[in-house]
């Protein structure tokens, strides 16, 4: 099985990318450490986790073509067709958004008029589990496509993208909204430009209610979401904008809201046509304050809708916000210290092609420092910890149950659409590798390792469990993985008694860890 | 530990300060039995209709929709009134069974105005802030939290934050630091076998430390929490909430570990916070109940060497905004919690709290800085000499608060 040997399997990053021959005949490139990317690495950052088929593709492919393949993936990619029908039996896959609001607003308001206490309780927790359900399914739908999507970094990217423009599930009724948040604001955009990202977070309900938008109004102001466009969404704290630039944005977006209801609300005449309706947004404006502003030292002409997006043109142009994208970027699939040369790089290309993403993520595997950055192989979060397992243990056998998945991120703290605070999730390794952290993940790794946890049991009553044994030690393993053990590792690995154990402790070292 | 606090030092510390700050109660007993938790509310807590600026009739005007009203003012049905604790400050109702009887008894003091020099009004910048310690100004070092900092000046001390992520005030210890979620933990899955294997495949790795740490702590918290179940079933209401963090971090506070970390979510209040009722007043309920249950798990004994500090990363606006709520504003209040803690009392700098005093016309000034506080109640606590405060510290100036 031994195919691919190590050294043999490394791309020389010589004046441009070369394609590795998959071939283990072929003489070994004459690269020198600092400029040679391995393969397991290259899988490491980009994907969420090395898959045989990966690989495979990878080296048949080479570097440069499957690299363009990720940056540049079809709209719609093609799933394993086992894993699509499940993503199509979903609630949220058969309703839009607007349907789903909807209902829960109807069920909300019938529980207001339900007087015995006892049927109240009841409807309650009804009505709960039905948003709940909606979330669960969002879930669902994004954990088969990070297990199962051909175009892995573009699945990366997304999450990247909910962490960076962040909103909270369990705040008001976004149980209903995360899974077409994901899918029409974050994934159509992961790999495109900035400004389209930007703009799409900020015209969708979910952000609007998370962040409070949907209440700032003309004399009534509120700078919540004002603030963390400036702080975390593009520009980034202590790049030189001020407190008055977060008062002048948050008059911009006056009248930036939520409407559900199907009538149009009452304007005068003069307003009329400044109306904008777009699904759930709306821009109001009588809600709007119409005054001239300054923001960014720039004079933006009171006008109405256009100001905002004028406001979102200037944020997203701004060299602060091509910096502090490109450090965020490099920082989650990198390391936690990124040479600047690299951040300098992708925020020039950020520049330059007017905030393409793939641009960005290009400059940053084909820059020189790449190779050296990623090869200590960055300590994983939970949700990579987890899907990579699954990928390894159970490669392109489609999964039936993701609930197990979903439990082990909420108990290490990393669950999907959990976070509380609009700053998403941190991306440095010393927030998830401490004493208690590893602990958990101990016994986490022994659940995923010993038996199929669940995950072959579809969800539902009456159903049973298909069991699939994870086979941790198989193509891929023996073929890359085994290679680059460490030496400790191995000899530990042999004292195993049992498929169970060995399996345990594969993924409880420090070799799987990152 | 680099810098390690010898009974030498304790000594030469005592005679630098001097036998009339030698009083303090925590002195009298071996100083390895001061414990200190620190509890941040993340999100600025709405300091101003907590500890309630009820002799200001400025306060009263610039919160038409949410104040707290005065004591005696008898409000409508249902609505009730701040508890007074001196002629210019109340406390709000929600407190009234929690903390009042703690007030009572001086053993809980409030620092109002205080906070950082950090103007970002980010909650997040200001909370890394808060937990690194270091200067607002130069470049921040990501690895050494304020907390960390001090476990590495002290003798005897077993740090460990109650969080699902290791916080950032504890990144950077000597030793790695443990978290543990309090409300996640079950039966350990794994024998001692497989954690001795496990050991050996981190022998040779950074993270070695970490992981021994892991199980230990892991062991420590599910004995205390078995016990906890044992005792469940004599009591009549079992806690839920912070108030069950609360007394599980009480158990292990009482046990070994001597320096805690927790936070509570849920404070950033920007629409319909509520007045004497409502989001805030219920959260507060919550907190309340979590400290006092804190007390009372502790015991009587531990609870003298003890010092529970709250902070929230800083205020929020004075004036209420047009939602029913308030924004991101500067200085807040502080509470020191303790059975030794010289309590009873508002302390620090103050001014009267009117629009002239507000610091740029919307929020309260900073003028106790948080580094001053926690420096100043180290030296009392712990007996650290200067070079030690330095190294928790740098450049600050530690303000005697005589807060114990």
């Amino acid at each position: 099985m031994e195919v691919y040997v190590r050294t043999a399997a490394i791309f020389a990053l010589a004046g441009g990318l070369v394609a590795a021959s998959p071939s283990a005949h072929s003489a070994p490139p004459a690269a020198s450490p600092a400029t040679s990317l391995d393969p397991i690495r290259v899988l490491d950052c980009l994907t969420f986790g090395p898959a045989e088929a990966d690989l495979d593709k990878l080296h048949r492919e080479g570097l440069t073509r499957w690299l363009d393949g990720q940056l540049h993936p079809p709209r719609t990619d093609v799933l394993p067709p086992a894993a699509q029908a499940q993503i199509d039996s979903l609630a949220i896959a058969q309703k839009p958004m607007a349907a789903l609001v909807a209902d829960i607003a109807e069920k909300g308001k019938a529980l207001r008029d339900i007087t015995d206490p006892d049927l109240k309780r009841a409807a309650q927790q009804a009505f709960q589990q039905s948003l709940n359900d909606f979330a669960h399914q969002a879930a669902t739908r994004d954990i088969l496509r990070d297990l199962y999507s051909p175009t892995q970094l573009r699945e990366r990217m997304t999450w990247f993208w909910f962490n960076h423009f962040n909103v909270h599930q369990y705040k008001a009724d976004i149980r209903a909204m995360v899974g077409d948040y994901v899918d029409s604001a974050i994934r159509p955009h992961a790999l495109g430009r900035f400004r389209d990202l930007l703009g799409a977070t900020l015209h969708h309900p979910a952000m609007l209610r998370y962040l409070d938008n949907a209440q700032n109004a003309v004399g009534h102001i509120n700078e919540n979401y004002a603030r963390e466009i400036m702080e975390l969404h593009t520009m980034g704290v202590g790049s030189g904008y001020t407190q008055k630039d977060v008062e002048e944005l948050a008059r911009i977006l006056t009248g930036v809201g939520i409407d559900a209801s199907p009538q149009n609300p009452r304007l005068k005449p003069e307003l009329a046509g400044q109306l904008v309706r777009q699904g759930l947004f709306e821009f109001n404006p009588a809600r709007h304050d119409y005054g001239d502003k300054i923001f960014l030292g720039h004079h933006i002409a009171g006008r109405g809708y256009a100001e905002v997006e004028e406001a979102l043109d200037l944020l997203a142009k701004q060299p602060a916000t091509a910096r502090h994208i490109s450090r965020q970027i490099a920082v989650y699939l990198v390391s936690d210290n990124p040479p600047q040369a690299l951040i300098d790089r992708m925020s020039e290309t950020f520049l330059h092609t007017n905030g393409d993403i793939a641009n960005v993520l290009r400059a940053m595997v084909t820059a020189p420092e790449f190779a050296a950055a990623a090869a200590h192989g960055k300590f994983k979060d939970p949700v990579r910890y987890v899907l990579s397992a699954v990928r390894l243990a159970y490669g392109d056998k489609v999964i039936l149950n993701t609930a197990p998945i979903q439990a082990w991120l909420n108990r290490m703290a990393e669950g999907f659409y959990n976070h509380q605070t609009p700053d998403g999730y941190p991306l440095a390794e010393s927030s998830w590798n401490g004493p208690g952290q590893l602990a958990l993940r101990f016994e986490i790794a022994r659940q995923i390792g010993s038996g199929s946890a669940g995950l072959f049991r579809p969800e539902g009553p009456g159903q049973t469990d298909r069991p699939a044994f994870p086979q941790l030690q198989n193509a891929l393993y023996f073929s890359a993985l085994k290679h680059e053990l460490k030496p400790t590792t191995v000899a530990v690995l042999d004292q195993a008694i049992s498929p169970q154990e060995w399996n345990a402790l594969f993924l409880s070292s420090p070799d799987f860890m990152r | 530990m680099q810098s390690t606090f010898s009974r030498r030092t304790l000594l030469k510390a005592l005679a630098a300060l001097g036998p009339a700050t030698v009083a303090g109660r925590v002195w009298a007993a071996p100083q390895t039995q001061a414990r200190l938790l620190v509890v941040f509310l993340r999100g600025a807590y709405d300091a101003t209709n907590v500890v309630i600026p009820i002799g200001s009739d400025f306060y009263y005007q610039s919160r038409p929709m949410l104040a707290v009203p005065r004591p005696g003012s008898n409000p409508a049905k249902g609505i009730s009134e701040a508890i007074a604790l001196d002629g210019d400050w109340g406390m709000h109702p929600a407190l009234r069974a929690s903390m009042l009887p703690l007030w009572q008894k001086k053993q809980i003091a409030f620092v109002p105005f205080a906070g950082t020099d950090d103007l970002t009004r980010s909650h997040f910048e200001t909370q890394d802030t808060i937990e690194l310690g270091q200067p607002v100004n130069g470049s921040r070092n990501y690895q050494s939290g304020f907390m960390a900092r001090l476990a590495g000046v002290l003798t005897e001390t077993r740090p460990i934050a109650f969080t699902d992520q290791l916080p950032l005030v504890f990144h950077g210890g000597a030793t790695p630091i443990p978290n543990i979620g309090l409300n996640t933990i079950g039966k350990p899955a794994l024998d001692e076998r497989q954690m001795t294997l496990i050991s050996k495949l981190y022998q040779d790795d950074p993270l070695s430390a970490s992981v021994a740490e892991g199980f230990h702590v892991r062991d420590d918290v599910y004995q205390s929490i078995s016990r906890e179940s044992a005792a469940a079933n004599r009591n009549a209401v079992s806690p839920k909430g912070f108030e069950l963090s609360a007394r599980r971090i009480a158990r292990l506070m009482r046990g070994g570990y001597n320096l805690g970390f927790v936070d509570i979510g849920g404070w950033d209040t920007h629409v319909n916070q509520g007045g004497s009722s409502g989001y805030l007043a219920d959260r507060l309920t919550e907190l309340g109940r979590g400290l006092s249950g804190f007390t009372d798990e502790i015991g009587p004994e531990v609870w003298r060497d003890t010092v529970v500090v709250v902070i929230s990363e800083f205020g929020r606006t004075f004036r209420e905004n047009g939602d029913k709520g308030t924004d991101h504003g500067h200085g807040s209040v502080y509470w020191v919690l303790g059975g030794g803690v010289r309590g009873g009392r508002i302390v620090g700098e103050q001014v009267k709290v009117a629009q002239a005093t507000l610091f740029q016309n919307r929020d309260y000034p900073v003028l106790t800085d948080y580094r001053a506080l926690f420096g100043g109640l180290f030296r009392r606590m712990y007996g650290l000499d200067q070079t030690a405060l330095q190294k928790v510290f740098a450049g600050v100036q530690p303000k005697d608060m005589t807060l114990v």
